[in-house]
């Protein structure tokens, strides 16, 4: 217990109910009034799909485009259970339904597609949540092309943020543990790894399969959020979307995709007042980012308190902490 | 007693034998070294028995819990799992892993907390990662690199590279330990450090070790028994006494005396 509550274990507790607390004030007091909050709650479910997406793409190396695809599954799971049971337990049990059922499609598509590598993995793939697509176009259960309306209006700011808190927990806890080393040596060499002991396709299928369930709840949070889905917003544009969040904060931080899902959210609500041409404006964007930090903003580097700490006393020096917490 | 043997292996590429009709045997605690010509099959030979090719023809069987296992063919983690370890030629390190995080890579197959106690972070968890870094660090301090230990294996200077490199080897505990050309690059007194090093090794992890070098002077110190391989064919076998003037392995490889 004395080594889980260490400094900086209790800065990120603190850190962790501060945001919460100000935006619940903020949210009270009106000042995140409903326009705002469907801001913050698309922020919300994007860094879910972002940290998810790191971790295969970041923390493993694995190259997936078929994010979409499990957020579909999340969504349309969630909307079914809760439309039948619409409350705050039919939530959860909508969510624990769509993480099954991702983590079990996760594992089908991983065993045959994770020997691929590059380009190929990514167009495999792209080509499974286009799949999972197609069939939710045409399931009875679904309602076709159409989708599910009325769909019970549960998540709020608290449920999303509890969202957010566990899925970094999981995944910054499994990076710095074992099996996480295993994941990021398969990353760093494939040959090597697998020459210490390391079972690539065991490894790379559990990569996947975290962060298929954690898209899984980020479908589940934004059909109980929005109220209606359709197959169509689960294309590939979504995953591209996700993409990009990661490619922007970093990929391989967790830190940057975090601090990158909520920039790029707060850039399409500036951009909201120039409908015609906010499209171009967020491309614009993300270009000059590109060519000023093709990195990402925080390239591989993590933000640590025990960093900050050291930087502190080594009087100003730059310190680039990645591994330790 | 022999801790590996290798019978009748062969390994084509199309029709290339790489290595043809090899037959090789360890003893336990044996210090081996396998010389010969460029492109004579070395490194072929060490992914044949590594698993990163299947031989052709042929059986490589390893010593395992008193008997026999046949290992040619099988997956490389299987293989390392059941305790051989090795080095690549063209130093291969997970290069923006800490030193210490490379040791622990190699130290997972051992490790004893479940990937849920990891994400929970149960008390197993700490107990079992720190006696991990522990013998990690023991291990770092061994080669001399302790004081590196947080730095990125990518910021070591080569020599420290190909050190980190047999550490991590030897993090998996392994039985039978293959160093790919560990002196290459290295100048005169680099080289002396790693053949003294190499014996420590031997002595201290009881391990068997086979090594490719082409620098004479290691290999000769160095080594109790000498292969000579030359087109795919094991030539010699002997004492490095034997080897340095056995006719074959001068005419294939060492080259007359002026």
């Amino acid at each position: 217990m004395r080594k889980l509550l260490n400094r900086s274990t209790l800065c990120w507790i603190a850190l962790t109910i501060g945001v919460y607390a100000v935006i619940a004030a903020l949210i009270h007091r009106d000042i995140i009034n409903a326009y705002y909050q469907i801001t913050l709650i698309t922020i919300a479910i994007d860094i879910v799909l972002a940290v998810s997406l790191n971790l295969i793409i970041g923390v493993c190396g694995q190259f997936s485009l078929g994010h979409a695809g499990f957020m579909c599954i999340g969504a349309y799971c969630g909307a079914i259970v809760t439309k039948t049971m619409p409350n705050l337990t039919g939530l959860l049990l909508g969510l624990v339904v769509g993480i099954v059922v991702s983590a079990l499609a996760a594992l089908v598509v991983a065993i045959p597609t994770l020997r691929l590598k590059g380009d190929y993995l990514a167009i495999a793939t792209l080509g499974f949540s286009e799949i999972i697509r197609i069939i939710v176009l045409n399931l009875e259960i679904t309602n076709g092309a159409a989708g599910l309306t009325n769909i019970p209006k549960m998540t709020n700011w608290t449920i999303a943020y509890i969202a957010i808190v566990v899925s970094l927990i999981i995944i910054v806890n499994f990076g710095r543990s074992s099996s996480g080393r295993a994941c990021i040596s398969i990353r760093e060499d494939e040959i090597a790894a697998e020459a210490m002991g390391i079972n690539l396709t065991k490894y790379k299928c559990i990569a996947f399969i975290i962060g298929a369930a954690l898209a899984s709840v980020a479908g589940g949070l934004y059909a109980s959020y929005f109220r209606v889905i359709k197959p169509e917003l689960f294309n590939f544009n979504k995953s591209v979307d996700v993409l990009i969040i990661v490619v922007f904060g970093g990929i391989g931080s967790i830190t940057g995709s975090v601090i990158a899902g909520v920039l790029l959210g707060l850039i399409t609500l500036a951009l909201q007042s120039f409908a015609q041409v906010r499209m171009i404006l967020y491309a614009v964007a993300i270009v000059a980012i590109m060519i000023f930090r093709p990195e990402g903003l925080l390239g591989t580097s993590e933000f640590t308190f025990s960093g900050l700490f050291k930087r502190f006393k080594k009087g100003g020096v730059k310190h680039v902490d990645s591994n330790n917490a | 007693m022999s801790i590996l043997t290798m019978r009748n292996v062969t390994r084509l590429f199309g029709g290339l034998a790489a290595v043809s009709d090899a037959n090789l045997y360890l003893n336990e605690g044996e210090l081996v070294g396998l010389i010969g010509p460029n492109g004579a099959g070395k490194t072929t030979l060490f992914n044949l028995i590594t698993g990163v090719y299947e031989p052709s023809k042929g059986e490589i069987c390893l010593e395992h819990n008193g008997e026999m296992v046949q290992i040619g063919g099988k997956e490389p983690y299987k293989i390392s799992q059941l305790g051989i370890s090795r080095t690549f030629q063209n130093i291969r390190l997970f290069k923006s892993m800490t030193v210490l995080d490379n040791l622990l890579v190699a130290m997972h197959k051992n490790c004893k907390y479940s990937i849920v106690s990891g994400i929970l972070r149960l008390p197993s968890f700490f107990t079992h990662e720190e006696a991990m870094r522990k013998e990690a660090m023991h291990i770092l301090e061994f080669v001399g690199l302790d004081k590196f230990a947080e730095d990125q294996a990518r910021n070591l200077s080569y020599g420290e590279q190909r050190k980190l490199e047999i550490a991590r080897a030897l993090a998996t505990h392994p039985k039978l330990l293959f160093l790919d050309e560990p002196a290459a690059g290295m100048n005169p007194q680099e080289t002396a450090e790693l053949t003294e090093l190499i014996h420590k090794i031997r002595d201290e992890f009881h391990v068997t070790i086979l090594l490719i070098e082409h620098d004479m002077s290691l290999v000769m110190n160095l080594c109790e028994r000498i292969y000579v391989l030359d087109y795919g064919r094991l030539i010699a076998n002997g004492t490095p006494e034997e080897i340095k003037h056995n006719k074959r392995v001068i005419e294939a490889y060492l080259g007359e005396e002026v």
